[in-house]
């Protein structure tokens, strides 16, 4: 994932509250199921990659997203 | 008020009248407790991202209730230990994050309102400066 400019999606979007239920907008942030994508390859800003990573934890334990790569 | 988000995942093998059955059950259980349903949603059946007790699909239902103590989700989620047919659960307080949504947006709305205007007319002003300079 290289990117020249970086921004906050969720920023631009005026996201206040991830939820985790929304599955659609968390798969871009853990690629084939693996770990997360870190802030600084996916620009997202520390208040929300905070809120992401929760959603992605909350997520995984419904089995939603997976633990492991596929 | 608090407000509380119930997910359970129950077991793929129940028949849809089970499952409405159980439906019943947790919310007769809340309003036991004083908690106020305030949405059902059933999701249906749903591929597990890996198995769980060997099953690769659940049935997600969504419980969101309303209550003024956390005593009908102690309680839910004790039953919800015992039963067989529930392979995953997860509760969360929801109200304060909401809360705090809320306050992010109105606190960007009043800002659209009134500061940007004058903050473009300072912009101006500086630009008109600079040319003269």
């Amino acid at each position: 994932m290289v990117r020249r400019r970086r921004y906050c999606k969720f920023c631009s979007d005026k996201v206040d509250y991830i939820d985790y239920k929304d599955v659609r907008t968390l798969t871009p942030y853990v690629p084939e199921g693996s770990k997360m994508t870190p802030r600084r390859l996916s620009g997202v800003c520390s208040s929300h990659q905070r809120k992401l990573s929760r959603a992605i934890k909350r997520a995984r334990h419904l089995a939603l997203l997976s633990y492991i790569p596929d | 008020m608090r407000r509380y988000e119930v997910a359970v995942v129950l077991a793929p093998t129940l028949t849809e009248e089970e499952v409405d059955q159980s439906i019943e059950t947790f919310q007769k259980i809340a309003e036991e407790k004083q908690a106020q349903v305030a949405d059902v949603d059933n999701w249906g059946k749903r591929k597990l991202a890996y198995p769980i007790n060997k099953y690769t699909e659940g049935i997600y239902v969504i419980l969101t209730l309303e209550e003024p103590a956390a005593e009908s989700v102690a309680e839910l989620e004790r039953r919800f230990k015992v039963m067989e047919s529930v392979i995953r659960f997860l509760t969360i307080r929801v109200d304060l994050d909401l809360k705090r949504a809320e306050k992010f947006k109105s606190r960007r709305q009043s800002k659209k309102r009134s500061p940007t205007s004058t903050g473009e007319t300072d912009k101006i002003q500086t630009k008109s400066v600079a040319v003269e300079d």
